[in-house]
């Protein structure tokens, strides 16, 4: 016999577990519509395959996988897709999520199958694809991707498989019937579970008051002679909790923040055993569950296996269900289940119970009272917390300390507030404490990357200003380089010879294309017409708004007008011109000649010797002095103004001196 | 020798000792505060990491790291609309002072938004997308803009210079991925001892 070990705390409400214990798995039957939301995991929601209006058949994916902590979902039955849309589902919110909508056709038509009898033939990831292809999603309430739990890392030695047969809180017995009516698949998929993460050994824990599945269990192992050992052990709330049954079966505690498999164990519930057998002996995927629906108000208790998608409703109608006597359903057990927000909610991969309790059966609790400091709570928690303390911090919203005691490691069990003498609902505050704690931090992540993206502006915005800066100075400096040696020492005849060059290519551009000109014209012309036009429009809706803007719009049309005939006139004149203009004589290359004079001047002055250059100095000025002498008489014939005459003969006497400096340096010389 | 010294002149010897002593732990501090030296502001880079990063500039500063230092200089706590009463009691936490009232000047505190474009309206003037101070929005001239959603900070700092008002905050609704149980009221009459408890009254 194997040593039990025990946890701490811990509590022993009513089990009511009987009532739905009387009768064998009956089938749900078909509903009307099946409902099947995306996210029936913990994980990333899967994404639909499949198009509204298309034909299914049972156990087709119909939605697909999206990351590695998801699961796929499969058609429950044969059907047609009549809406993926936003359906209210199981949740404590009462949210909408996105479903696929299922109307059956009723003919149970399957997809094809492909079953894996003799799995130890194939290679064990393999296996753990078959299981993830399944669907299959923790079966005790969490909903963790199951093919997830199996693939840990490659170097984690994995001592001890545990399956969770323990069900330990009041009212469902969805496991217990699979252990009493389907032994020999849980045993096969622990066999399964046993060949994928090869244990040292493989454990399933079942509570002491179940013995009619323990020997169910007992036998099915007996029958296959696998090396699996059914361990019972006493019934206390939570013992079904991962970290306290591998705690009563190992003796080993799960460090705080830890998982199981940190210190070697992998723990699976029996339903997800059985789904496991399904999906890899039968080739069946995860389409349907064991959904214990019980309580006071329904007449007919027991156990059903019900398709996926089913609405609660039609399984309530299936078990007798009297909605007068039922005060609030509730999906999940007493302790931790939630309060159904409706009916028309599906059941899902992790709908373990149904439960309609009666006012007197699951009566409302008193008012909360002052916290006595009794210490109850504490003595009560399996997690070996201090509740009390808790229940102030959370009061106080000091989620620091909080978290300092360990808040995250509470299972939210409920057996404090079952304890509780003063009924303050302690596990609400626990969870909304999380649920804010959580929320600060994603918060917080948040703030931090705004704040990463903000200072990442800020120097991107100081590094354009610095450049732009390093620009401008650069361009001043290149400016200032170019006005210091510029002109100094630029040749004024070869400046003469740029300016008059392009000047030329100006005037030949002009002169040799009146067409282009004509074009330019006419392209004007049309744009000027278009604005013309939207500019009478624009008149006319704002005369019909009477806006205020109609005096100068009119203003605008008018200019516009004006310019469109201004520019109509020139484009006649230049077509009337036309023909003078090419039969016109080439224009006088005068720019040219007077470079080439120049250059030729300048060639012969240097080709001359000192002496033939004052000798040609001399002639000039003399031909001036002559010049000059000439228009002085001249003046003084014609009687010109006493001005004029002065300034002419100052003239000739500047030349006249001039002529005799040259000549007297010439001598010298 | 000494000792006679000492004891020949012991006014002298003592201040001899204090002044001694004191050149030695002054050297001592002297080089603890260049080797030990921190680099830029711990305070101010605390406050900062307490402050929403929003960047919104309803302090009157621009941008939270400002604000941060600011109050670091003793500028008052109450001025940051975004972080709301969280954000206060935070940094009174922190700097060891009263938590007051947020100061309603600066705004009041909102419920977190996400700005949107509609995007047949956008113009493509860029306008918005330089006043953004975490580059939230996407976009080029004569181009249409969007907002990133994941990383708008909700600043409505985009909101003022769009010409066109073609730029809506839209108020973050709680989905499934952020709702999350309340904590209970105590004075309720309405009890949720555990879970199955929780709105009694919607149950079908």
């Amino acid at each position: 016999m194997r040593k039990i070990f025990d946890f701490h705390g811990g509590i022993h409400p009513v089990e009511n577990k009987h009532q739905s214990m009387q009768v064998a798995i009956r089938q749900a039957g078909l509903a009307d519509e099946l409902v099947l939301p995306l996210s029936q995991h913990i994980g990333a929601p899967a994404q639909a395959i499949v198009a509204v209006g298309q034909h299914v058949l049972k156990g087709q994916v119909i939605a697909e996988p999206a990351g590695f902590v998801s699961v796929p979902c499969h058609a429950p039955t044969s059907g047609e897709i009549v809406a993926i849309e936003k359906r209210k589902i199981a949740h404590p919110s009462g949210f909408t999520a996105p479903c696929i909508v299922l109307r059956p056709d009723g003919k149970e038509q399957w997809t094809d199958l492909h079953p894996t009898p003799d799995y130890l033939a194939i290679e064990r990831h393999e296996l753990v694809d078959i299981i993830r292809n399944a669907g299959i999603a923790g079966m005790g309430g969490a909903g963790f991707p199951t093919a997830v739990k199996l693939s840990p890392k490659p170097d984690t030695k994995i001592n001890t498989l545990i399956i969770n047969g323990t069900e330990c809180e009041p009212y469902i017995t969805a496991d217990d019937i699979l252990m009493r009516e389907r032994a020999m698949q849980i045993v096969a998929g622990a066999g399964i579970l046993a060949h994928i993460v090869q244990p040292d050994e493989v454990l399933i824990g079942v509570e002491d008051n179940k013995p009619e599945g323990i020997a169910a269990l007992a036998a099915a192992v007996a029958e296959s002679q696998a090396e699996i050992e059914v361990v019972t052990f006493p019934t206390k709330y939570p013992s079904g909790g991962e970290k306290q049954l591998i705690e009563i079966l190992t003796g080993k505690q799960v460090p705080s923040g830890g998982l199981p498999i940190d210190v070697g164990i992998v723990c699976q519930n029996v339903g997800s055993a059985v789904a496991i057998y399904d999906a890899v002996v039968h080739g069946k995927p995860l389409i349907s569950r064991v959904t214990t629906v019980t309580g006071e108000a329904v007449s007919e208790r027991g156990n059903f296996d019900v398709l996926l998608g089913t609405p609660v409703s039609h399984l309530l109608a299936q078990a007798g269900y009297e909605k007068k006597r039922n005060r609030r359903l509730v999906m999940g057990g007493p302790m931790m289940g939630f309060t159904l927000p409706d009916t028309s909610v599906p059941v899902v991969k992790t709908t373990n119970c149904i439960l309609a309790p009666t006012e007197q059966e699951l009566p409302t609790p008193p008012p909360a009272q002052a916290c006595i400091r009794c210490g109850m709570c504490a003595e009560a928690c399996p997690a070996s917390l201090l509740p009390q303390q808790l229940f102030w911090f959370a009061q106080g919203k000091e989620f620091e300390k909080l978290e300092q005691h360990n808040l995250f490691d509470c299972i939210e069990c409920g057996a404090c507030s079952y304890v509780c003498p003063s009924t303050i609902p302690l596990v609400q505050y626990y969870r909304a404490a999380k649920a804010e704690i959580v929320t600060l931090r994603q918060d917080h992540e948040k703030s931090e990357q705004s704040r990463l993206r903000f200072e990442a502006r800020q120097e991107r915005l100081e590094q354009e200003e610095l450049e732009k800066n390093a620009k401008r100075e650069a361009r001043k400096k290149a400016a200032e380089a170019r006005a210091a040696q510029g002109g100094a020492d630029e040749d004024p005849i070869q400046a003469a010879i740029d300016r008059a060059k392009a000047k030329k290519a100006a005037q030949q551009s002009d002169t040799t294309k009146p067409e282009s000109e004509q074009a330019t014209l006419e392209a004007s012309i049309a744009t000027i017409s278009k604005r013309l036009a939207t500019a009478q429009e624009k008149l006319d809706t704002a005369r019909t708004l009477g806006s205020d803007l109609v005096d100068a719009l009119q203003i605008g049309v008018d200019k516009t007008r004006a310019k469109l005939e201004a520019a109509q006139l020139k484009l006649q004149a230049l077509s009337d011109n036309e023909k003078p203009a090419t039969t016109s004589t080439p224009p006088v290359d005068a720019a040219q000649a007077a470079i080439e004079r120049a250059m030729a001047a300048r060639k012969s002055a240097e080709a001359l010797t000192p002496e033939q250059k004052v000798a040609a100095q001399r002639d000039k000025l003399q031909q001036q002095l002559e010049k000059a002498t000439k228009r002085l008489e001249k003046s003084r014939e014609s009687g010109e103004e006493e001005k004029i005459i002065t300034a002419l003969e100052s003239t000739i006497t500047r030349l006249q001196s001039k002529l005799a400096d040259l000549s007297s340096a010439g001598q010298d010389s | 020798m000494f000792i006679e010294l000492v004891n020949q002149y012991p006014l002298a010897a003592a201040l001899l000792a204090l002044v001694g002593l004191g050149a030695v732990f002054g050297a001592l501090l002297g080089f603890a505060a260049v080797r030990f030296k921190t680099e830029g502001d711990p305070i101010a880079d605390q406050i900062n990491q307490i402050l929403p990063q929003t960047q919104c500039g309803q302090c009157g500063y621009p941008g939270c790291r400002p604000y941060a230092e600011a109050i670091a200089d003793g500028d008052a706590i109450n001025k940051c609309p975004p972080g709301g009463e969280t954000t206060i009691a935070e940094l009174a936490d922190l700097l060891d002072v009263e938590a007051p009232p947020l100061d309603a000047e600066h705004g009041e505190e909102k419920v977190k938004a996400v700005a949107f474009i509609r995007e047949a309206e956008c113009i493509g003037c860029t306008k918005c997308i330089q006043a953004c101070p975490v580059d939230a929005i996407l976009g080029a001239a004569k181009q249409m803009h969007t907002v990133i959603a994941q990383e708008c900070t909700g600043c409505d700092l985009c909101l003022e210079p769009c010409p066109v008002d073609c730029i809506d905050m839209i108020p973050q609704e709680e989905t499934l991925h952020t709702w999350h149980w309340t904590l209970p009221d105590p004075l309720s009459p309405k009890v949720e001892l555990i879970a199955t408890d929780a709105s009694a009254e919607q149950a079908a």
